[in-house]
């Protein structure tokens, strides 16, 4: 068993959940104290702030906190009692990536691959086509997988959350039907298909035929992205990111200068908002 | 924290001392979330920020001055009733930076 700090980056190197939490106000013996956890590691917590009690209650929250991915400061008591301010500790998660499945080995998949992992996501194009979907032509792809989509996201469906994102880009009914119906079973925060106006409205009702509500319909994003006047596939990438970004943060992503209001979309105070679990500062996705 | 990494293990297999200044709270308009990172090496190598260039150079300062004592400190800029920096953001928030050497 390595120092504190080896442990937390072998996890952040191998995408393992981990979450650190520190004293960083407080008594000044106190300052600097850790705990270190991990719910799949041995020992999944290591360190101490210096009470037992004050160690299990930050153990309790700090896996709370990791199992949303947020990053946060929170007060206690010196033995952890909440509604107790003598000491503020920070608890910064890091989750493991959000996922990016892809649907379809077309360019525009390439660029959005691309784009994608600038924005820090873990991307798998998948395509039934083993021609189409090789390793060779999604190199920046963490994962090319050969399946059809519906049989994909029924193994994988699962494990998708609000963080992740599915991009259907085959605009072929036969392929992009199943996978909307399938991706549509899941939690996933994003869900966009590619397609002209008219594409769309024969899927709709492709769809509508194959048993998806209104609610469904309702949370699929197509035709996707943003209307920026995108042309190229590079372009297209970012008007689809950039809709993913605007759908998660509420807003309806119009230009900064034809707004008033904060730019920034978490600003709480730090001080004086306590709630009665003792959570106050910005809570934030963990960025890993 | 995870794009400081390797610069962070490099300085420290080249037996440099090194602090890591980690953005904790952000009140008002901040450039950077709380977990934003820099890790400073006792040759005043830098990876990382913490805001948007407004108080790395300040940041610098203090974290060759924790290197030196040994002791974890908060550091905020801008407005602020109880510490009053010199250096503040452009953006008229605030931000908290704890500064810590990377002894553990």
């Amino acid at each position: 068993m390595g120092s504190l700090y080896e442990s937390l980056s072998a996890a952040i190197r191998a995408e393992e959940p981990v979450a650190l939490a520190e004293v960083v106000e407080g008594p000044e013996d106190l300052l600097g104290t850790k705990l270190l956890v991990r719910p799949g590691g041995d020992p999944a917590v290591m360190g101490s702030l210096g009470d037992p009690g004050l160690d299990r209650v930050v153990t309790r929250d700090t896996l709370g906190e990791l199992a949303v991915g947020l990053t946060a400061t929170r007060h206690y008591g010196l033995h952890g009692e909440a509604r107790a301010r003598d000491v503020g500790v920070f608890i910064e998660s890091f989750a493991p990536p959000p996922v990016m499945i892809i649907f379809g080995a077309v360019d525009f998949t390439a660029a959005l691959a691309k784009v994608a992992k600038v924005l820090g996501y873990r991307v798998t194009v998948c395509d039934a086509r083993p021609v189409f979907a090789t390793k060779a032509r999604f190199p920046m792809a963490d994962e090319v997988v050969v399946s059809w989509p519906d049989k994909y996201l029924a193994e994988v469906g699962p494990s998708l959350g609000p963080r992740d994102a599915v991009c259907v880009l085959t605009h072929d009914p036969k392929f992009d039907v199943p996978a909307v119906v399938a991706a549509l079973a899941t939690e996933v925060g994003y869900l966009g298909a590619m397609g002209s106006r008219r594409t769309h409205d024969e899927r709709v009702a492709r769809l509508r035929g194959a048993g998806v509500d209104d609610a469904g319909l309702d949370r699929l994003m197509a035709p996707i992205g943003l209307d920026l006047g995108a042309r190229t596939p590079e372009e297209t990438a970012v008007a689809i990111c950039g809709e993913i970004i605007a759908l998660r943060s509420g807003r309806d992503a119009p230009s900064l200068r034809d707004r008033d209001g904060p730019i920034h979309l978490d600003g709480p105070g730090e001080s004086g908002t306590d709630g009665p679990s003792g959570t106050d500062g910005a809570a934030v996705p963990a960025g890993g | 924290m995870k794009e400081i990494l390797s610069d962070i293990d490099r300085w420290r297999a080249e037996g440099k001392q090194v602090a890591v200044a980690r953005v904790v709270g952000v009140e008002g308009s901040g450039p950077r979330l709380p977990g934003a990172a820099m890790a400073v090496s006792d040759a005043g190598e830098v990876a990382g920020s913490v805001s948007g260039g407004c108080v790395e150079g300040a940041v610098v300062a203090e974290a060759l001055d924790v290197i030196a004592g040994h002791r974890p400190r908060m550091a905020t800029f801008g407005f602020s009733d109880d510490e009053a920096f010199s250096v503040g953001l452009t953006c008229g928030g605030t931000v908290r930076v704890f500064i810590e050497p990377l002894d553990w």
